[in-house]
Protein backbone atom coordinates (compact mmCIF):
# COMPACT_ATOMS: atom_id res chain seq x y z
CA UNK A 1 0.00 0.00 0.00
CA UNK A 2 2.75 2.28 -0.33
CA UNK A 3 4.70 3.34 -2.76
CA UNK A 4 8.90 4.12 -2.87
CA UNK A 5 10.14 7.71 -2.86
CA UNK A 6 13.74 8.81 -3.45
CA UNK A 7 15.21 11.26 -1.40
CA UNK A 8 18.00 13.54 -2.27
CA UNK A 9 20.48 15.75 -0.31
CA UNK A 10 21.59 18.49 -2.40
CA UNK A 11 23.78 21.81 -1.37
CA UNK A 12 22.46 25.27 -1.97
CA UNK A 13 24.42 25.94 -5.33
CA UNK A 14 24.19 26.46 -8.86
CA UNK A 15 24.18 23.39 -11.29
CA UNK A 16 23.22 20.93 -8.06
CA UNK A 17 19.55 20.27 -9.26
CA UNK A 18 20.12 19.69 -12.85
CA UNK A 19 23.12 17.76 -12.50
CA UNK A 20 20.92 14.93 -10.44
CA UNK A 21 17.44 15.60 -13.15
CA UNK A 22 20.09 15.27 -16.05
CA UNK A 23 21.43 11.85 -14.18
CA UNK A 24 17.77 10.77 -13.88
CA UNK A 25 17.29 11.45 -17.46
CA UNK A 26 20.00 9.76 -18.70
CA UNK A 27 19.08 6.70 -16.74
CA UNK A 28 15.30 7.35 -18.69
CA UNK A 29 13.54 8.04 -15.47
CA UNK A 30 9.90 9.86 -15.57
CA UNK A 31 9.21 12.16 -13.20
CA UNK A 32 5.92 12.09 -11.35
CA UNK A 33 5.89 14.06 -8.53
CA UNK A 34 9.01 16.81 -6.84
CA UNK A 35 9.47 18.45 -3.81
CA UNK A 36 12.46 20.57 -2.46
CA UNK A 37 12.71 21.72 1.41
CA UNK A 38 15.41 23.84 1.85
CA UNK A 39 17.07 25.26 4.35
CA UNK A 40 20.10 28.20 3.98
CA UNK A 41 22.51 26.11 2.25
CA UNK A 42 21.21 22.56 2.02
CA UNK A 43 17.55 21.20 0.74
CA UNK A 44 16.33 17.78 0.25
CA UNK A 45 14.77 16.42 -2.72
CA UNK A 46 12.47 14.42 -2.78
CA UNK A 47 11.10 12.30 -5.98
CA UNK A 48 8.40 10.08 -6.86
CA UNK A 49 9.21 8.63 -10.51
CA UNK A 50 8.63 5.31 -12.87
CA UNK A 51 11.14 3.14 -11.56
CA UNK A 52 12.50 3.80 -8.43
CA UNK A 53 14.59 1.45 -7.87
CA UNK A 54 16.88 1.42 -10.64
CA UNK A 55 16.82 5.31 -10.34
CA UNK A 56 17.98 4.55 -6.45
CA UNK A 57 20.63 2.21 -8.01
CA UNK A 58 21.67 5.14 -10.54
CA UNK A 59 22.30 7.72 -8.15
CA UNK A 60 23.91 5.97 -5.52
CA UNK A 61 26.00 4.08 -7.95
CA UNK A 62 27.30 8.02 -9.09
CA UNK A 63 27.90 8.53 -5.45
CA UNK A 64 24.69 10.45 -4.61
CA UNK A 65 23.36 11.27 -0.94
CA UNK A 66 20.37 9.18 -1.54
CA UNK A 67 17.53 7.47 0.74
CA UNK A 68 14.75 5.19 -0.71
CA UNK A 69 11.59 5.61 1.68
CA UNK A 70 8.29 3.64 1.29
CA UNK A 71 6.26 6.46 1.92
CA UNK A 72 1.93 7.11 1.48
CA UNK A 73 0.26 8.00 -1.88
CA UNK A 74 -3.80 8.39 -1.15
CA UNK A 75 -6.06 9.25 -4.04
CA UNK A 76 -8.18 12.44 -3.86
CA UNK A 77 -11.43 13.20 -5.36
CA UNK A 78 -11.21 16.08 -6.88
CA UNK A 79 -13.55 18.70 -4.51
CA UNK A 80 -13.14 20.89 -1.76
CA UNK A 81 -12.07 19.46 1.97
CA UNK A 82 -10.80 15.94 0.92
CA UNK A 83 -7.42 16.64 1.70
CA UNK A 84 -8.50 18.04 4.88
CA UNK A 85 -10.65 14.73 5.63
CA UNK A 86 -7.40 12.71 5.37
CA UNK A 87 -5.55 14.30 7.16
CA UNK A 88 -8.54 14.82 9.78
CA UNK A 89 -7.78 11.04 9.78
CA UNK A 90 -4.47 10.75 10.52
CA UNK A 91 -5.34 13.61 13.24
CA UNK A 92 -7.59 11.52 14.94
CA UNK A 93 -5.18 8.95 14.92
CA UNK A 94 -2.40 11.08 16.35
CA UNK A 95 0.04 10.70 13.40
CA UNK A 96 2.04 13.63 12.74
CA UNK A 97 3.13 14.54 9.28
CA UNK A 98 6.91 14.84 8.75
CA UNK A 99 6.18 16.30 5.13
CA UNK A 100 3.88 15.94 2.51
CA UNK A 101 3.55 17.25 -1.08
CA UNK A 102 0.94 16.52 -4.50
CA UNK A 103 -0.03 16.06 -7.83
CA UNK A 104 -2.72 15.52 -9.66
CA UNK A 105 -3.91 12.37 -12.36
CA UNK A 106 -6.92 12.50 -14.46
CA UNK A 107 -9.44 13.52 -11.97
CA UNK A 108 -7.95 12.98 -8.87
CA UNK A 109 -5.85 14.66 -6.44
CA UNK A 110 -2.58 12.54 -4.90
CA UNK A 111 -0.59 13.67 -1.69
CA UNK A 112 2.38 11.75 -0.56
CA UNK A 113 3.55 12.10 2.40
CA UNK A 114 5.79 10.56 5.32
CA UNK A 115 4.25 9.66 9.29
CA UNK A 116 5.92 8.20 12.27
CA UNK A 117 4.14 4.68 11.11
CA UNK A 118 2.93 3.90 7.98
CA UNK A 119 1.11 0.76 8.79
CA UNK A 120 -1.20 2.50 11.56
CA UNK A 121 -1.73 5.57 8.77
CA UNK A 122 -2.79 2.98 6.37
CA UNK A 123 -5.00 1.56 8.62
CA UNK A 124 -6.52 4.52 9.79
CA UNK A 125 -7.10 5.62 5.47
CA UNK A 126 -8.42 2.42 4.75
CA UNK A 127 -11.19 2.42 7.05
CA UNK A 128 -11.77 6.11 5.89
CA UNK A 129 -12.89 4.47 2.53
CA UNK A 130 -9.29 6.31 0.81
CA UNK A 131 -7.57 4.70 -1.73
CA UNK A 132 -3.39 4.08 -1.33
CA UNK A 133 -1.53 4.07 -4.87
CA UNK A 134 0.56 1.07 -5.15
CA UNK A 135 4.02 0.80 -6.65
CA UNK A 136 2.89 -1.14 -9.45
CA UNK A 137 0.62 1.39 -10.59
CA UNK A 138 3.53 4.15 -10.76
CA UNK A 139 4.23 3.23 -14.53
CA UNK A 140 0.14 3.80 -15.29
CA UNK A 141 0.73 7.38 -14.04
CA UNK A 142 3.71 8.60 -15.82
CA UNK B 1 63.55 -8.70 16.14
CA UNK B 2 66.21 -6.10 17.32
CA UNK B 3 69.11 -5.21 15.18
CA UNK B 4 70.86 -3.65 17.54
CA UNK B 5 70.13 -5.03 21.02
CA UNK B 6 73.51 -2.88 23.27
CA UNK B 7 72.18 0.02 21.89
CA UNK B 8 67.96 -0.11 21.19
CA UNK B 9 67.57 -1.95 24.75
CA UNK B 10 70.38 0.22 27.03
CA UNK B 11 69.29 1.06 30.39
CA UNK B 12 67.54 4.53 30.26
CA UNK B 13 70.64 5.76 32.89
CA UNK B 14 73.18 4.14 30.60
CA UNK B 15 71.32 6.00 27.31
CA UNK B 16 71.55 9.53 29.21
CA UNK B 17 75.06 9.38 29.88
CA UNK B 18 76.05 8.49 26.29
CA UNK B 19 73.74 11.19 25.17
CA UNK B 20 75.66 13.37 27.54
CA UNK B 21 78.74 13.06 26.46
CA UNK B 22 77.48 12.62 22.63
CA UNK B 23 75.57 16.13 23.49
CA UNK B 24 79.43 17.79 24.66
CA UNK B 25 81.26 16.74 21.70
CA UNK B 26 78.53 17.40 19.38
CA UNK B 27 78.84 21.33 21.04
CA UNK B 28 82.39 21.47 20.83
CA UNK B 29 82.33 20.27 17.26
CA UNK B 30 79.75 22.29 15.95
CA UNK B 31 81.20 25.67 18.12
CA UNK B 32 84.79 24.99 15.87
CA UNK B 33 83.11 24.72 12.92
CA UNK B 34 80.11 25.79 11.81
CA UNK B 35 80.59 29.45 12.04
CA UNK B 36 76.56 29.93 12.77
CA UNK B 37 76.46 27.89 15.72
CA UNK B 38 79.72 29.75 17.10
CA UNK B 39 78.08 33.34 16.72
CA UNK B 40 75.12 31.90 18.50
CA UNK B 41 76.52 30.41 20.97
CA UNK B 42 78.55 33.45 22.23
CA UNK B 43 75.68 35.83 21.79
CA UNK B 44 73.95 33.52 24.35
CA UNK B 45 77.61 33.79 26.63
CA UNK B 46 77.78 29.59 26.15
CA UNK B 47 81.05 27.51 25.55
CA UNK B 48 80.81 24.30 25.13
CA UNK B 49 82.36 23.53 28.86
CA UNK B 50 78.84 24.53 30.03
CA UNK B 51 77.03 21.48 27.98
CA UNK B 52 77.91 18.59 30.26
CA UNK B 53 74.98 16.65 30.80
CA UNK B 54 71.50 15.97 28.71
CA UNK B 55 69.62 17.99 30.78
CA UNK B 56 71.75 21.11 29.36
CA UNK B 57 70.13 21.13 25.97
CA UNK B 58 67.63 23.19 26.65
CA UNK B 59 70.53 26.05 27.30
CA UNK B 60 71.17 25.28 23.81
CA UNK B 61 69.79 27.57 20.73
CA UNK B 62 66.69 26.62 18.40
CA UNK B 63 67.52 26.04 14.40
CA UNK B 64 64.62 26.53 12.28
CA UNK B 65 64.22 25.68 8.86
CA UNK B 66 64.87 29.64 7.69
CA UNK B 67 68.38 29.21 9.10
CA UNK B 68 68.82 26.40 6.83
CA UNK B 69 67.58 28.63 3.62
CA UNK B 70 69.71 31.99 5.30
CA UNK B 71 72.73 29.57 5.01
CA UNK B 72 71.90 27.91 1.85
CA UNK B 73 73.99 25.97 0.42
CA UNK B 74 76.99 25.06 2.36
CA UNK B 75 76.70 27.49 5.94
CA UNK B 76 75.49 24.88 8.17
CA UNK B 77 77.81 21.93 6.74
CA UNK B 78 80.30 21.34 9.83
CA UNK B 79 82.72 18.47 7.09
CA UNK B 80 84.95 19.82 5.03
CA UNK B 81 83.94 19.40 1.63
CA UNK B 82 86.85 16.49 0.91
CA UNK B 83 84.69 14.45 3.77
CA UNK B 84 81.07 14.81 1.88
CA UNK B 85 80.12 11.38 -0.03
CA UNK B 86 76.71 12.51 -0.49
CA UNK B 87 74.47 16.03 -0.68
CA UNK B 88 70.45 15.60 -0.56
CA UNK B 89 68.46 18.28 -1.60
CA UNK B 90 64.82 19.09 -0.37
CA UNK B 91 61.97 20.17 -2.79
CA UNK B 92 61.95 24.29 -2.06
CA UNK B 93 58.84 25.33 -3.00
CA UNK B 94 59.19 28.44 -1.32
CA UNK B 95 62.55 30.27 -0.95
CA UNK B 96 66.23 28.09 -1.29
CA UNK B 97 66.01 24.21 -1.08
CA UNK B 98 67.44 22.63 1.90
CA UNK B 99 71.41 20.95 1.00
CA UNK B 100 72.23 18.20 3.54
CA UNK B 101 75.85 16.94 2.72
CA UNK B 102 76.62 13.21 4.34
CA UNK B 103 80.06 11.88 5.38
CA UNK B 104 80.88 8.20 5.15
CA UNK B 105 80.32 8.04 8.81
CA UNK B 106 77.08 9.60 8.25
CA UNK B 107 75.79 7.81 5.56
CA UNK B 108 76.96 4.40 7.85
CA UNK B 109 75.00 5.34 10.81
CA UNK B 110 71.57 5.96 8.40
CA UNK B 111 71.72 2.44 7.08
CA UNK B 112 72.53 1.26 10.75
CA UNK B 113 69.37 3.33 12.04
CA UNK B 114 67.26 2.20 9.13
CA UNK B 115 68.73 -1.48 9.51
CA UNK B 116 66.81 -1.56 12.97
CA UNK B 117 63.73 0.02 11.69
CA UNK B 118 63.30 -2.99 9.15
CA UNK B 119 64.37 -5.62 11.75
CA UNK B 120 61.27 -3.91 14.17
CA UNK B 121 58.99 -4.91 10.88
CA UNK B 122 60.36 -8.38 10.61
CA UNK B 123 62.54 -8.00 7.69
CA UNK B 124 65.36 -10.45 8.04
CA UNK B 125 68.18 -10.97 5.27
CA UNK B 126 66.14 -13.72 3.47
CA UNK B 127 63.55 -11.38 2.32
CA UNK B 128 63.30 -9.35 -0.80
CA UNK B 129 62.17 -5.37 -0.21
CA UNK B 130 60.66 -3.36 -2.96
CA UNK B 131 62.00 0.15 -2.23
CA UNK B 132 59.16 2.58 -3.71
CA UNK B 133 60.19 5.73 -2.33
CA UNK B 134 61.75 8.64 -5.15
CA UNK B 135 65.10 7.37 -5.47
CA UNK B 136 67.32 10.74 -6.42
CA UNK B 137 67.49 14.22 -4.47
CA UNK B 138 64.88 13.19 -2.01
CA UNK B 139 66.25 10.94 0.91
CA UNK B 140 63.48 8.16 0.96
CA UNK B 141 64.31 6.55 -1.89
CA UNK B 142 68.65 5.70 -1.02
CA UNK B 143 67.64 5.80 2.81
CA UNK B 144 65.51 3.09 2.49
CA UNK B 145 67.92 1.19 0.20
CA UNK B 146 70.85 0.65 2.08
CA UNK B 147 68.67 -0.50 5.11
CA UNK B 148 67.97 -3.39 3.27
CA UNK B 149 71.47 -3.89 2.14
CA UNK B 150 72.56 -3.15 5.58
CA UNK B 151 70.04 -6.36 6.67
CA UNK B 152 71.18 -8.10 4.05
CA UNK B 153 68.37 -8.58 2.30
CA UNK B 154 67.44 -8.22 -1.59
CA UNK B 155 66.52 -4.57 -2.45
CA UNK B 156 64.20 -4.52 -5.58
CA UNK B 157 64.77 -0.22 -6.51
CA UNK B 158 61.34 0.51 -7.87
CA UNK B 159 61.49 3.88 -7.12
CA UNK B 160 57.99 5.76 -8.06
CA UNK B 161 56.11 5.37 -11.61
CA UNK B 162 55.75 2.62 -13.54
CA UNK B 163 53.15 0.91 -11.45
CA UNK B 164 52.22 -2.14 -13.29
CA UNK B 165 55.28 -3.31 -13.87
CA UNK B 166 56.04 -2.82 -10.42
CA UNK B 167 52.82 -4.85 -9.51
CA UNK B 168 54.25 -7.22 -11.87
CA UNK B 169 57.44 -7.75 -9.67
CA UNK B 170 55.60 -8.02 -7.01
CA UNK B 171 53.54 -10.76 -8.15
CA UNK B 172 56.02 -12.94 -9.88
CA UNK B 173 59.17 -12.42 -7.09
CA UNK B 174 57.14 -13.02 -4.31
CA UNK B 175 58.30 -9.69 -2.49
CA UNK B 176 57.88 -9.69 0.82
CA UNK B 177 58.20 -6.06 1.98
CA UNK B 178 57.65 -2.47 0.70
CA UNK B 179 58.53 0.87 1.43
CA UNK B 180 56.83 3.84 0.34
CA UNK B 181 54.16 6.76 0.97
CA UNK B 182 50.93 5.45 2.20
CA UNK B 183 49.32 7.11 -0.50
CA UNK B 184 51.20 5.34 -2.75
CA UNK B 185 50.05 1.87 -0.85
CA UNK B 186 46.71 2.53 -1.52
CA UNK B 187 47.38 3.48 -5.34
CA UNK B 188 49.06 0.37 -5.53
CA UNK B 189 46.18 -1.74 -4.63
CA UNK B 190 44.00 0.39 -7.11
CA UNK B 191 45.45 -0.39 -9.90
CA UNK B 192 46.04 -4.71 -8.56
CA UNK B 193 42.64 -4.34 -8.56
CA UNK B 194 42.01 -3.01 -11.72
CA UNK B 195 43.89 -5.53 -12.78
CA UNK B 196 42.44 -8.28 -11.88
CA UNK B 197 45.41 -9.31 -8.92
CA UNK B 198 43.82 -10.25 -5.80
CA UNK B 199 46.12 -9.62 -2.59
CA UNK B 200 46.22 -13.54 -2.29
CA UNK B 201 48.43 -13.75 -5.48
CA UNK B 202 51.20 -11.26 -3.64
CA UNK B 203 53.07 -12.35 -0.77
CA UNK B 204 53.73 -8.67 0.44
CA UNK B 205 53.74 -9.24 4.63
CA UNK B 206 55.55 -6.05 5.59
CA UNK B 207 54.90 -2.10 4.66
CA UNK B 208 56.96 0.30 5.55
CA UNK B 209 55.36 3.76 5.40
CA UNK B 210 56.17 7.21 5.81
CA UNK B 211 57.05 10.28 4.51
CA UNK B 212 53.52 11.75 4.40
CA UNK B 213 50.75 12.29 7.59
CA UNK B 214 48.50 8.91 7.84
CA UNK B 215 45.65 7.98 9.99
CA UNK B 216 44.65 4.68 11.69
CA UNK B 217 41.79 4.61 8.83
CA UNK B 218 44.48 4.53 6.16
CA UNK B 219 46.25 1.76 8.02
CA UNK B 220 43.35 -0.26 7.93
CA UNK B 221 42.50 0.07 4.50
CA UNK B 222 46.12 -0.41 3.20
CA UNK B 223 46.59 -3.90 5.53
CA UNK B 224 42.98 -5.02 4.28
CA UNK B 225 43.31 -4.37 0.81
CA UNK B 226 47.35 -5.38 0.72
CA UNK B 227 46.93 -8.18 2.69
CA UNK B 228 50.59 -6.73 4.84
CA UNK B 229 51.47 -5.64 7.87
CA UNK B 230 51.85 -1.55 7.95
CA UNK B 231 54.25 -0.05 9.84
CA UNK B 232 55.43 3.51 10.21
CA UNK B 233 58.68 5.15 9.59
CA UNK B 234 59.54 8.66 10.46
CA UNK B 235 62.36 10.94 9.24
CA UNK B 236 63.31 13.90 7.67
CA UNK B 237 66.10 15.16 5.18
CA UNK B 238 67.31 17.71 7.44
CA UNK B 239 68.17 15.10 10.18
CA UNK B 240 69.28 12.48 8.37
CA UNK B 241 66.05 10.95 6.34
CA UNK B 242 64.04 7.79 6.75
CA UNK B 243 65.09 6.06 9.82
CA UNK B 244 64.99 8.73 12.90
CA UNK B 245 61.59 6.29 14.30
CA UNK B 246 60.08 3.33 13.30
CA UNK B 247 57.08 1.28 15.04
CA UNK B 248 57.73 -2.06 16.73
CA UNK B 249 55.31 -4.90 16.66
CA UNK B 250 53.41 -3.82 19.25
CA UNK B 251 52.64 -0.74 17.60
CA UNK B 252 52.01 1.97 20.20
CA UNK B 253 54.06 4.68 18.86
CA UNK B 254 57.52 4.86 16.85
CA UNK B 255 60.39 4.26 18.86
CA UNK B 256 63.14 6.80 18.31
CA UNK B 257 66.58 6.31 17.52
CA UNK B 258 67.57 8.63 20.60
CA UNK B 259 71.62 7.41 20.82
CA UNK B 260 71.41 9.47 17.15
CA UNK B 261 68.93 11.96 17.44
CA UNK B 262 67.84 13.54 20.49
CA UNK B 263 64.29 14.13 20.72
CA UNK B 264 62.27 16.70 22.80
CA UNK B 265 58.54 18.35 22.62
CA UNK B 266 58.08 21.98 22.62
CA UNK B 267 55.45 24.71 23.00
CA UNK B 268 55.47 26.01 19.64
CA UNK B 269 54.31 29.50 20.71
CA UNK B 270 56.32 29.99 23.61
CA UNK B 271 59.17 27.52 22.57
CA UNK B 272 59.30 25.85 26.74
CA UNK B 273 59.78 21.72 26.82
CA UNK B 274 57.08 19.94 27.44
CA UNK B 275 57.04 17.02 29.82
CA UNK B 276 56.29 13.70 28.38
CA UNK B 277 52.55 12.76 27.33
CA UNK B 278 52.06 16.62 26.20
CA UNK B 279 51.25 17.54 22.69
CA UNK B 280 53.83 20.23 20.83
CA UNK B 281 56.24 20.52 18.47
CA UNK B 282 58.73 17.98 17.60
CA UNK B 283 62.55 19.09 17.91
CA UNK B 284 65.87 17.20 16.95
CA UNK B 285 69.30 17.83 17.96
CA UNK B 286 71.92 15.63 16.09
CA UNK B 287 73.88 13.77 18.64
CA UNK B 288 76.89 11.94 15.84
CA UNK B 289 76.00 13.72 12.94
CA UNK B 290 79.35 15.24 11.17
CA UNK B 291 77.98 16.47 7.47
CA UNK B 292 75.66 19.04 8.49
CA UNK B 293 74.68 18.79 12.78
CA UNK B 294 71.62 20.47 13.70
CA UNK B 295 71.07 21.57 17.69
CA UNK B 296 67.48 21.85 18.57
CA UNK B 297 65.90 21.47 14.98
CA UNK B 298 62.35 22.46 14.56
CA UNK B 299 60.56 19.56 12.90
CA UNK B 300 57.08 22.09 12.81
CA UNK B 301 55.85 18.31 13.32
CA UNK B 302 53.40 17.79 16.05
CA UNK B 303 53.58 15.07 18.34
CA UNK B 304 54.21 13.67 21.87
CA UNK B 305 56.56 11.64 23.49
CA UNK B 306 54.84 8.58 25.09
CA UNK B 307 55.09 8.04 28.70
CA UNK B 308 56.67 5.17 29.67
CA UNK B 309 60.14 3.11 28.45
CA UNK B 310 58.56 -0.29 29.12
CA UNK B 311 57.54 -1.35 25.90
CA UNK B 312 56.89 -5.07 25.60
CA UNK B 313 59.04 -5.28 22.59
CA UNK B 314 62.24 -5.04 24.79
CA UNK B 315 63.49 -1.54 23.47
CA UNK B 316 64.08 1.23 26.14
CA UNK B 317 64.34 3.80 23.50
CA UNK B 318 61.39 6.62 24.09
CA UNK B 319 58.41 6.44 22.01
CA UNK B 320 56.95 9.56 19.86
CA UNK B 321 52.85 9.40 19.00
CA UNK B 322 51.40 9.84 15.55
CA UNK B 323 52.61 13.11 13.90
CA UNK B 324 48.98 15.02 14.21
CA UNK B 325 49.64 18.26 11.87
CA UNK B 326 52.47 20.77 11.34
CA UNK B 327 52.75 23.61 13.95
CA UNK B 328 53.21 26.31 11.02
CA UNK B 329 49.40 25.03 9.93
CA UNK B 330 48.29 26.69 13.17
CA UNK B 331 45.45 28.86 13.09
CA UNK B 332 44.88 32.00 15.37
CA UNK B 333 41.11 32.34 15.93
CA UNK B 334 39.47 34.55 18.33
CA UNK B 335 43.13 34.02 19.72
CA UNK B 336 43.17 30.64 20.01
CA UNK B 337 45.37 28.15 18.93
CA UNK B 338 43.48 25.85 16.51
CA UNK B 339 45.26 22.99 14.47
CA UNK B 340 43.44 21.28 11.28
CA UNK B 341 44.38 18.11 12.33
CA UNK B 342 42.41 18.75 15.38
CA UNK B 343 39.43 19.28 12.99
CA UNK B 344 40.53 15.94 11.60
CA UNK B 345 40.72 13.81 14.67
CA UNK B 346 37.42 15.06 15.22
CA UNK B 347 36.19 14.76 11.44
CA UNK B 348 37.34 11.00 11.99
CA UNK B 349 35.50 9.47 14.57
CA UNK B 350 32.32 10.92 13.39
CA UNK B 351 30.94 7.86 11.45
CA UNK B 352 28.66 9.69 9.41
CA UNK B 353 31.11 11.77 7.56
CA UNK B 354 33.62 11.30 5.27
CA UNK B 355 36.87 11.39 6.25
CA UNK B 356 37.35 15.21 4.20
CA UNK B 357 36.84 18.68 5.27
CA UNK B 358 37.09 21.95 4.82
CA UNK B 359 37.88 25.09 7.30
CA UNK B 360 36.87 28.38 6.44
CA UNK B 361 37.94 31.17 8.60
CA UNK B 362 36.56 35.06 7.83
CA UNK B 363 36.34 38.08 9.80
CA UNK B 364 32.78 39.63 9.88
CA UNK B 365 32.95 43.33 12.01
CA UNK B 366 35.96 42.32 13.39
CA UNK B 367 35.25 38.73 14.96
CA UNK B 368 36.83 35.96 13.56
CA UNK B 369 34.65 33.24 11.98
CA UNK B 370 34.86 29.58 11.51
CA UNK B 371 33.27 27.55 9.64
CA UNK B 372 33.83 23.76 9.44
CA UNK B 373 32.60 22.48 5.67
CA UNK B 374 32.32 17.98 6.23
CA UNK B 375 30.61 15.82 4.06
CA UNK B 376 27.94 13.51 4.87
CA UNK B 377 28.21 9.67 3.74
CA UNK B 378 26.02 8.76 1.54
CA UNK B 379 25.00 5.46 3.92
CA UNK B 380 24.21 7.94 6.49
CA UNK B 381 21.31 9.63 4.22
CA UNK B 382 20.15 6.35 3.09
CA UNK B 383 19.10 5.98 6.47
CA UNK B 384 17.67 9.34 7.67
CA UNK B 385 16.19 11.32 4.83
CA UNK B 386 14.87 14.34 6.73
CA UNK B 387 16.30 17.97 7.33
CA UNK B 388 16.45 17.29 10.93
CA UNK B 389 18.48 14.29 10.48
CA UNK B 390 21.35 16.70 8.64
CA UNK B 391 20.28 19.30 11.17
CA UNK B 392 21.12 17.35 14.20
CA UNK B 393 24.50 15.67 12.18
CA UNK B 394 26.11 19.44 11.86
CA UNK B 395 24.93 20.12 15.92
CA UNK B 396 26.86 17.01 16.48
CA UNK B 397 29.33 17.74 14.98
CA UNK B 398 29.20 21.42 16.35
CA UNK B 399 29.56 19.85 19.96
CA UNK B 400 32.32 17.90 19.28
CA UNK B 401 34.37 20.66 17.76
CA UNK B 402 33.65 22.85 20.48
CA UNK B 403 34.99 20.87 23.00
CA UNK B 404 38.16 19.87 21.12
CA UNK B 405 38.71 23.47 19.97
CA UNK B 406 37.50 25.88 22.94
CA UNK B 407 36.04 27.65 20.56
CA UNK B 408 32.09 28.01 18.34
CA UNK B 409 32.31 26.90 14.64
CA UNK B 410 29.74 26.50 12.36
CA UNK B 411 29.24 23.73 10.33
CA UNK B 412 28.49 23.29 7.10
CA UNK B 413 27.11 19.43 5.58
CA UNK B 414 28.24 19.29 2.32
CA UNK B 415 27.28 16.42 -0.27
CA UNK B 416 29.30 13.46 -0.73
CA UNK B 417 31.97 13.95 -3.16
CA UNK B 418 32.40 17.74 -2.66
CA UNK B 419 35.34 18.50 -0.96
CA UNK B 420 38.90 17.46 -1.92
CA UNK B 421 40.72 14.62 -0.53
CA UNK B 422 42.32 16.12 2.55
CA UNK B 423 44.11 13.70 4.48
CA UNK B 424 47.67 13.98 3.57
CA UNK B 425 48.98 17.70 1.55
CA UNK B 426 45.16 18.42 0.55
CA UNK B 427 44.02 22.07 0.54
CA UNK B 428 41.76 22.51 3.96
CA UNK B 429 41.95 26.16 5.06
CA UNK B 430 40.88 28.87 3.06
CA UNK B 431 41.87 32.03 5.73
CA UNK B 432 39.78 35.05 4.37
CA UNK B 433 40.79 37.33 6.83
CA UNK B 434 42.55 40.31 5.56
CA UNK B 435 45.51 41.39 8.48
CA UNK B 436 47.85 43.79 8.21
Amino acid sequence: MTIHQLSIFIENKAGTLVGLLRQLKEANISLIAISISDTMDYGVCRIVCSEPVKAYSVLKEAGVAVSLREVIAVELDDEPGRAADAIGILSDEGLSVAYMYSFRITGKGVIVFRTDDNAKAIAALTRGGLNMIREEELSRLV
Amino acid sequence: MIWNEHKETMSRDELSAMQGHRLHKMVDYVYHNVPFYRKKLQEMDLIPDDIRTIEDIVKLPFTTKQDLRDNYPYGLQAAPQSEIIRIHASSGTTGNPTIVGYTRRDIEIWAECMARCLTAYGMTRNDTFSVSYGYGLFTGGLGAHYGVEKVGGAVVPASTGNTEKHIRLIKDLGIDGIACTPSYALHLAEVMEKLGISKDEIKLRIGAFGAEPWTENMRQEIESRLGLKAYNLYGLSEIMGPCVSFECSCQSGSHINEDHFYPEIIDPSTLEPLGRGRQGELVFTTLTKQGMPLLRYRTRDLCSLIEGDDCPCGRTTVRMSPVMGRSDDMLIIRGINVFPSQVESVILDIPECAPRYLLVVDRVDNLDTLTVHVEMRPEYFAEADTIDAITSLAGKVAGKLHSVLSIGAQVQIRQPGSLERSMGKGKYVIDNRILK
